[in-house]
């Protein structure tokens, strides 16, 4: 897994690539945990070159989302394609967090 | 005489530890692509194989004496078939109803998806208990 962070429009704007599976999200959840401020607690997880997901991946992303809507801010994710999306879906992530089509949706002030 | 119809299974033993996971999804996977599943199924079933596998490393043994696992695959002319095999107490996955997924964030629990995954990404799940082993049984359709 690769994890590049950049900060954009007030969002912290976080790249995992490859797979998020049982070997690799203890990484990106250490990263995250470095990233979350009380500062910006508003994180996109961009998702486009991404291709696997597991249920672990799954674990450490609620985990996130609720640490960061406790600080007052919030997860929201976008790119998503082929397992990842179905992933998602299935596990009802898009019914709890915010799905944009791309970084640029997803950092667009939102009513 | 052997039946071109009998589909030949390949059984491979791996240790049942967590930091083998890697290693028994790419064994898999690359079972998988040789037998003739296309692509996107094959993620399905690197997924569906490391949420099982996860749990009976993470369950199946004691700590202190993790025990063997074994992968059987075979292909039919239409389906591809994988067994995970081990000897830890008597435990069926399936038992346990999917967990209930509200809309509202704060009120979801972490954890407890791997089992829906494999139910929703698989075409067939079974389990069984035989010969004091547990067999769960993932089947997927090979078609385009």
């Amino acid at each position: 897994v690769e994890v590049i962070v950049k900060n954009q429009e007030g969002f912290v704007v976080v790249r995992v690539t490859q797979r998020l599976d049982a070997s690799t999200t203890p990484e990106f959840e250490k990263r995250c945990v470095e990233i979350i401020s009380a500062d910006t607690p508003r994180m996109v997880l961009d998702f486009s070159n991404l291709e696997y997901i597991s249920s672990a991946g799954l674990r450490s992303i609620l985990a996130t989302a609720k640490k960061l809507q406790a600080l007052g801010g919030g997860l929201s994710l976008c790119g998503l394609s082929g397992l990842v999306e179905e992933v998602i879906s299935v596990s009802g992530f898009d019914r709890v967090l915010p799905v944009y089509a791309g970084v640029d949706d997803a950092v667009r002030p939102h009513s | 005489m052997r039946s071109a119809h009998i589909p030949e299974a390949v059984t491979r033993s791996f240790p049942a530890r967590v930091e083998e996971v890697t290693t028994i999804v790419a064994y898999l996977a690359g079972r998988a692509a040789e037998l003739g599943v296309p692509d996107m199924r094959v993620m399905q079933l690197e997924l569906a194989v490391e949420e099982a596998v996860m749990n009976i490393c993470s369950y199946a043994y004691p700590a202190e004496a993790p025990g063997e696992l074994l992968v059987r695959t075979w292909a039919g002319p239409d389906c591809f078939t994988v067994e995970i095999e081990d000897t830890g107490d008597p435990f069926d996955p399936l038992a346990r109803a999917d967990p209930d997924l509200p809309d509202d964030l704060d009120a979801r629990v972490v954890g407890g998806l791997g089992i829906m995954l494999i139910r929703r990404l698989v075409d067939d799940v079974r389990y069984r208990r035989e010969g004091g082993r547990n067999v769960f049984t993932m089947v997927v359709r090979i078609e385009e």
